[in-house]
Parts: C-alpha cells; sequence; structure tokens
C-alpha cells in the first residue's frame, strides 16, 4: 500500500531537477541576450533585472552564456550515460547470466580498469582521441563508465538467473535473448535507476572538471567547466560569474543526487 | 605469509600490464618522436642519428623494457615541449603532490570516520535528513568550485597564502608553501569525506542490525562496549578497503585543485602535457600515479589480511 508514497527526497530532487530542465528547455528556443553579444557600455555589471547573472569583462549576459552552458553539460553527460548504460548492461547481463570463462576474463580486466582513478583514465583517452573536442569528451567519458555499469549489471543478473520465473520462461521455451531483456532487464530497474543518478552526476563533474582544465569542451562551445575557468580569473572584479555558474552545477548535482538518494530509500522499503 | 606474497605478486603483475598499455598506447599515437624533437626541416642523417640516439631502432620490446627500467634509473626519455629530460621535469613535482594529497587523506580520515560514527548513532528523524543532505550537498560541489572560492576568500582577502604564487617546500616560505597545500587538500577532501561519511553510516548501521549484536545485548553486555569491540572492529576492512579507493581519488582531485591554486604538481604537469601533446611525460605520470594507487589498493588488501584472518585464506566474504 505504501508503494506510491513518494519520499522526500525524491520529491525534493524532482523540484531542483525540475528547475534545472526547465531552464534548460527555455535555453533551447529562448535566451535573453545572445550568448556571444558584447557589449562594451556594460561590462562587469552585478546581477540586476536586466541580467539576472551579471555579465562578464566583454559585456556578454551571463545568464544566457550559463543556460547555453548548462545544455552542453547536460546533453554531454546524458550522452555518457547513454553509452556507459547500454554497454555496461550489455555486458553485464552476458557475464552475469552465462558466466563461464567470459565472465573470468572481463571481470579481471574490469577490476583493473576500475582500480584506476576514472578521472585519469579519461584524461589518457581523451590524450590519445584528441583533447578539446566535444565528441571526443562524450567518447572518453563514455568508455570510462562502461565498467562501473558492466560490475553493477552482473550483480542484478547474477542474482536473477536461478529465480523461478527465469527457470520456468526457460522451461517454455524462451530464447536467452528474450529471457534476457524481456524478463530480467525489467526487474534489474531498481538497481539500474540509482545506479544512473550516480554515473549522471559523476559525468557532469567529470566534464566539468576536463572543461575546467581546458581540455574538455572549449569555445565557441559554450560549457559550465570552461565558464569557471574565465570567471576564476575575473573574481575579484565580477564574484557573480563564478557564484552563478558554480551554483549552476551544484543545483543539478544535488537534485540529482537526491533523485538518487530517494530512489535507493525507496527500493530499500520496497524489498 | 604466503597470501601476502600473492597479494604483492599480483600487484607487481597489474603494474607490469598497466605500464605495458600505456606505452603502447602512447607510443602508437605519439608517431616519430625524432621528428617531433628536431622538427620538419631535420636533414635525413639528423633524423636517423637523432633516432638511433633515442633507440628508435630498436625492437618494440626492448624499447619497452628500456623504458620500464628508466622508473629505477631515472631515464624516461626527453619532453617534447620543455627538451629536457622527463625525470628532471618529474622529479621536484612528485613531493608537492605527494604532501598535498598525503594532506588530504589525514583530513579526510580525521574528519570522516568520527562524522560517520555519529551519523550512523543518529540516523533516524532531523538528525538523519540533516546528514544526508549535507552528505548530498558535499558530493555535489565540485573541487574546482570550492577551490576558486576558498583561494579567494583565505588567498587574496585573508592573505594567508598567495593563490599561484606557490614558495616551494625547501625555500625559506615553507609554512606558506604548507598552507598553500592544505586549502587546496581541503577542496580535495570535502566530496570524499561526504562519500566516505555515507559508506560509513550504511556499513556500520547494517552491522548493528545483525543478529549477534542483539544476542550480545540481550546477554547483558553493554551497549557501548558492544559497539566499540565488535560493530567497530567489523566495520574496519570495508573502510580500509574505502580509503584505499580514495587515494585514488585524491589523485583525480589533485589534478584539478592543482590547476586552480597554482600548485607545481604532477597533476598541473599532466594537463599542461596533455594540451602540449607531450607524450613522453604523459606517459610516465600516468605510469606513476596509477603505481601510487594500486599500491595504495594492495597496502588496504595486506592491511585487511592481518585485521581478518578469513582473508588470508585467499577467500573473501
Amino acid at each position: 500500500m505504501k508503494k506510491n508514497k513518494i519520499n522526500g527526497y525524491l520529491l525534493a530532487g524532482l523540484i531542483l531537477f525540475g528547475i534545472f530542465l526547465v531552464m534548460m528547455i527555455i535555453g533551447l528556443f529562448y535566451t535573453p541576450y545572445s550568448p556571444t553579444a558584447m557589449s562594451s557600455a556594460e561590462k562587469f555589471q552585478g546581477p540586476s533585472a536586466a541580467h539576472l547573472f551579471g555579465t562578464d569583462n566583454f559585456g556578454r549576459d551571463i545568464f544566457s552564456r550559463a543556460l547555453k552552458g548548462g545544455i552542453t553539460t547536460f546533453g554531454i553527460a546524458l550522452a555518457t550515460i547513454a553509452i556507459g548504460a547500454a554497454a555496461g548492461t550489455l555486458i553485464g547481463a552476458v557475464t552475469g547470466y552465462f558466466g563461464g570463462i567470459v565472465d573470468d576474463v572481463l571481470m579481471r580486466l574490469n577490476d583493473a580498469l576500475t582500480a584506476f582513478p576514472s578521472f585519469l583514465l579519461a584524461l589518457v583517452i581523451i590524450s590519445i582521441v584528441g583533447p578539446g573536442k566535444k565528441y571526443n569528451v562524450i567518447l572518453a567519458l563514455g568508455i570510462v563508465f562502461i565498467p562501473s555499469f558492466a560490475r553493477v549489471m552482473r550483480t542484478a543478473f547474477a542474482s536473477l538467473r536461478d529465480v523461478n520465473y527465469i527457470t520456468s520462461a526457460k522451461l517454455m521455451g524462451a530464447g536467452s535473448p528474450r529471457i534476457l531483456f524481456v524478463h530480467m532487464l525489467p526487474n534489474t530497474v531498481h538497481t539500474l535507476l540509482p545506479a544512473l543518478t550516480i554515473g549522471f552526476n559523476n559525468a557532469v563533474l567529470a566534464e566539468a572538471s576536463m572543461s575546467f582544465l581546458g581540455i574538455g569542451v572549449t569555445p565557441p562551445d559554450a560549457s559550465l567547466g570552461y565558464m569557471l575557468s574565465e570567471a576564476q580569473s575575473m573574481f575579484g572584479r565580477a564574484p557573480w560569474y563564478a557564484l552563478c555558474t558554480g551554483m549552476m552545477i551544484v543545483l543539478l548535482v544535488f537534485g540529482v543526487g537526491l533523485i538518487g538518494e530517494g530512489l535507493q530509500r525507496q527500493s530499500r522499503e520496497v524489498a | 605469509m604466503k597470501s601476502a606474497a600473492k597479494r604483492a605478486g599480483l600487484c607487481i603483475v597489474t603494474m607490469l600490464i598497466v605500464s605495458f598499455l600505456a606505452y603502447a598506447a602512447f607510443a602508437l599515437i605519439s608517431g616519430d618522436p625524432a621528428q617531433t624533437l628536431l622538427g620538419t626541416d631535420a636533414t635525413p642523417e639528423r633524423l636517423e642519428q637523432m633516432r638511433h640516439q633515442l633507440g628508435l631502432d630498436q625492437p618494440f620490446m626492448v624499447r619497452y623494457l628500456k623504458w620500464l627500467l628508466g622508473f629505477f634509473t631515472g631515464d624516461l626519455g626527453i619532453s617534447y615541449s620543455y627538451r629536457q629530460t622527463v625525470w628532471s621535469l618529474i622529479a621536484p613535482k612528485i613531493e608537492v603532490t605527494l604532501c598535498m594529497a598525503l594532506i588530504s587523506f589525514v583530513v579526510i580520515v580525521a574528519i570522516s570516520i568520527p562524522a560517520g560514527i555519529l551519523a550512523a548513532q543518529r540516523s533516524n528523524g532531523k538528525s538523519g535528513l540533516l546528514s544526508t543532505g549535507l552528505i548530498q550537498l558535499g558530493m555535489a560541489v565540485p573541487p574546482f568550485f570550492t577551490g576558486i572560492l576558498v583561494s579567494w576568500g583565505c588567498g587574496i582577502v585573508m592573505k594567508w597564502f598567495t593563490p599561484g604564487d606557490f614558495p616551494g617546500l625547501h625555500s625559506a616560505k615553507a609554512a606558506t608553501a604548507l598552507r598553500h597545500l592544505f586549502f587546496a587538500a581541503v577542496c580535495i577532501a570535502i566530496p570524499r569525506i561526504a562519500m566516505t561519511v555515507r559508506m560509513l553510516r550504511s556499513t556500520v548501521i547494517g552491522e548493528m542490525n545483525r543478529s549477534y549484536v542483539r544476542t550480545a545485548i540481550s546477554r547483558g553486555n553493554d551497549r557501548r562496549g558492544v559497539f566499540l569491540r565488535h560493530v567497530l572492529k567489523n566495520s574496519l576492512v570495508p573502510t580500509v578497503t574505502f580509503l584505499a579507493q580514495t587515494m585514488a581519488e585524491i589523485v583525480g582531485g589533485s589534478i584539478v585543485v592543482e590547476q586552480v591554486f597554482g600548485i607545481p604538481g604532477i597533476g598541473r604537469l599532466l594537463v599542461a602535457s596533455i594540451s602540449n601533446r607531450d607524450y613522453p611525460v604523459v606517459q610516465a605520470l600516468v605510469v606513476i600515479m596509477a603505481f601510487w594507487v594500486v599500491l595504495a589498493g594492495t597496502a588496504a588488501d595486506l592491511i585487511n589480511q592481518r585485521i581478518d584472518p578469513r582473508l588470508r585464506l585467499g577467500g573473501g566474504e
């Protein structure tokens, strides 16, 4: 009966995430100013009704730029997680369900990869495929996120392997792909969803860090991380630049983090 | 003792694999180092001479083994962009990063272990809500953002250190240098403290709900004693493992935070070398950082084998 009750963490997270999402959707179609329009008369203005987040050293509207940057950061994190979750789930499903030598080999490789700091691994891949390009960032981060998903999903699939309804599906002649994706996958959702929120947050922070260092997304593409590195150099003149941009990242990661916390608690209550 | 030797052997094998992969990957993409060093207008004779000097005319495996030995002899090749040996470039920077990583580790352990135990004991009601909120917030604030705020607040306003001007650990202003490292270390530590508290809270709560705890208390042992002697001791193994992973995260965090605070460590050198496509430097740094992480993992396993005799038999739980 309690199943339909949404817990407080989930609700708070959804509200924060909702605020961010609404801003992004508006930003897709409309920004108050052009994010690249410079105006020498309006440089270093504090936050006001005309410029919500103030302006930077070129007189550009920071709010408009933060909307565009947020979209980039959000999009990259989403694409990264899509790669990591799809490949990770596939590997986890195959190794968890079939076991055997493939399982042993892939999981040893997985152990070696997860022992590495993920950020360092992402930097290695980005330096091999070439820094400073949007799609290379997605590729590098996507690959880095595969092992952690594979590990989590393997455990989930392995725990379902000998469950009665799977055995009966097998007896009724269902093929392996059907068992894996029709019968097992929907039942791993309690594992997958919290893993997705954690992965998403890691992806946002990793992309922002890379762009902050100047080897992730670089201009003309806007990114919250790159904006923060610009903001640092003018913190004395325009502290609102760093504060507003930083708070955008915090809003997104905090919101998604609370959603993850809420989902985990909910699945624990159901279990 | 046998299991410890086995673990040390595994550590060496992991290192060999990691170093080989790093060497092979960067050797594959770096093109012709002789050409890079001499520029495009070098004569063919000069190029040939340089290749011989760098040992590029030798087979791949020989080159790899020579490079690997370089970590002990200090011969890791020549940096493309700085035109000096990689070792002379890296050596002075290692101690800076190492010092910062250790400070950060001490801060994390000193704060998160008491905080985690406290959070486990008061996990219900308002204080539970507060600790969960703080944990999520701590994980949400990126270290480079706190870094910007701290380097401005404590550096420029309070003048406790000068951001971007690191005096060096052996200079007359070593105290300022340590202060500089301390603030950077705190920025790396914050998200990790949040994660450690979270892990510790759920481990301790999970342990307190086990039936042996209930039995011990029902037989008349006092709660405090059971908690200190049994619950905490049994929470130790996962905590040690987690702290080893923390070492890995500190390495990742230092790369970003060194940039924010202008600390001349290996993280900052790594970023600059990636931007400059200075592969010999990147190669060496990646292996050094990976070695640090693998070493931390091995140390954690060895410590856990001392704590929990079951692990000495080679099996886990």
